[in-house]
């Protein structure tokens, strides 16, 4: 366990006051290592609130470098970090909210040939892409790894996610495969209010605080959606299904897989 | 007429109705972007056809979420 020093007790007395919370639980929060993919939209708040709340190290996850048009949402990124690569913009904001962060980047693709060796040194991943490929790839990593993870994804007004734990409901026991590629909606398709991603993104970050701290009940079994136009939350009660490609008890995959990935046609570069 | 829930809300249905059916009747726009639980089972998509929907049933609608907005591929 970490000695919290004064200035530590200082930075953190909004979690210590907590009674669920604590020294004790502060301490697991510094004590604990997150993944993040994505360095985008839910990356964004995710990384800034694990950050400020001391999560002891953060992994970001990126090949892409900042372009004008993330700038509406992804708010870990400013105007001056044009053409810079989102890892290290994320890296520059973390460390200059806290220094107390170890930040390990990964500029690159998750893909089958890295994914398990990537998500091995973290305790909990949280899954900020916005592509079906790599959300399924991160599911089955972490379903293989027996690793915890925050689910998210985002369209348009809505917003949805779940956390799994070994042994609860995947990604494949409520979607078993990506959707067709021709019925994704393309990027020109698939605008997003930028607010949207910080409501699920911190709802992503509380999850992980809440899955360190084990204060609560977490998404598990449950699949959390939201409509921010009427502003409904639903959440629908989901199960580890027997019959999962991945988690089941007679699971057909046995390996990683890279699907293909639908192009988008705004990219301009 | 059958009184069945909809995510969460209840809606009166003419039986007898076919999952496929409801599915229609619900306005999914794409059905591929769309998982659905029956009384909070999976119901795989090959059998929504034959799947015949009973007074008092629980239908979720799940939607795939994603696609072009958080990392720009
Ligand atoms: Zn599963």
């Amino acid at each position: 366990m970490i000695d919290l020093t004064e200035e530590q007790i200082h930075r953190y007395s909004r979690h210590i006051l907590l009674k669920d919370v604590g020294v004790e639980g502060q301490e697991k929060i510094m004590n604990a290592r997150v993944l993040v993919v994505g360095a985008g939209g839910l990356g964004a708040p995710v990384s800034l609130y694990l950050a400020a709340a001391g999560i002891g190290r953060i992994g970001i996850v990126d090949a892409d470098v900042v372009d004008l048009s993330n700038l509406q949402r992804q708010v870990i990124h400013f105007t001056k970090d044009i053409g810079v690569a989102k890892v290290k913009s994320a890296k520059e904001k973390i460390q200059a909210i806290n220094p107390d962060v170890k930040v390990d980047t990964y500029y690159e693709f998750l893909d089958s040939s890295n994914a398990l060796d990537i998500i091995k040194e973290y305790d909990f991943i949280v899954d900020g892409t916005d592509n079906f490929p790599v959300k399924f790839l991160i599911n089955d990593a972490c379903v293989m790894a027996g690793k915890p993870f925050s689910h998210g994804g985002i369209l348009r007004f809505n917003g949805q996610t779940f956390t799994h734990l070994p042994g609860t409901a995947c990604y494949r026991c409520m979607f078993q495969g990506p959707p067709p590629a021709g019925v994704v909606p393309t990027c020109s398709q698939a605008g997003v209010l930028g607010a949207i991603a910080g409501m699920l993104g911190t709802i992503q970050a509380a999850e992980t605080l809440k899955y360190f701290t084990g204060v609560g009940e977490l998404l598990t079994n449950r699949l959390l959606t939201f409509d921010a136009k009427t502003m409904q939350f639903l959440t629908v009660n989901v199960k580890h299904r027997d019959s999962c490609e991945i988690c089941g008890s007679n699971p057909s995959i046995d390996h990683l897989i890279d699907y293909e990935q639908p192009a988008c046609e705004l990219k301009k570069h | 007429m059958a009184k069945i829930t909809v995510n969460g809300e209840v809606q009166e249905v003419q039986l007898p109705l076919t999952l496929t059916e409801l599915i229609k009747q619900n306005n999914v726009e794409q059905p591929e972007m769309v998982s659905v639980q029956v009384n909070e089972e999976f119901a795989d998509r090959t059998e929504w056809d034959g799947i015949q929907i009973k007074d008092g049933d629980s239908v979720d609608f799940l939607y795939f979420m994603g696609g072009g907005s958080a990392i720009d591929n």
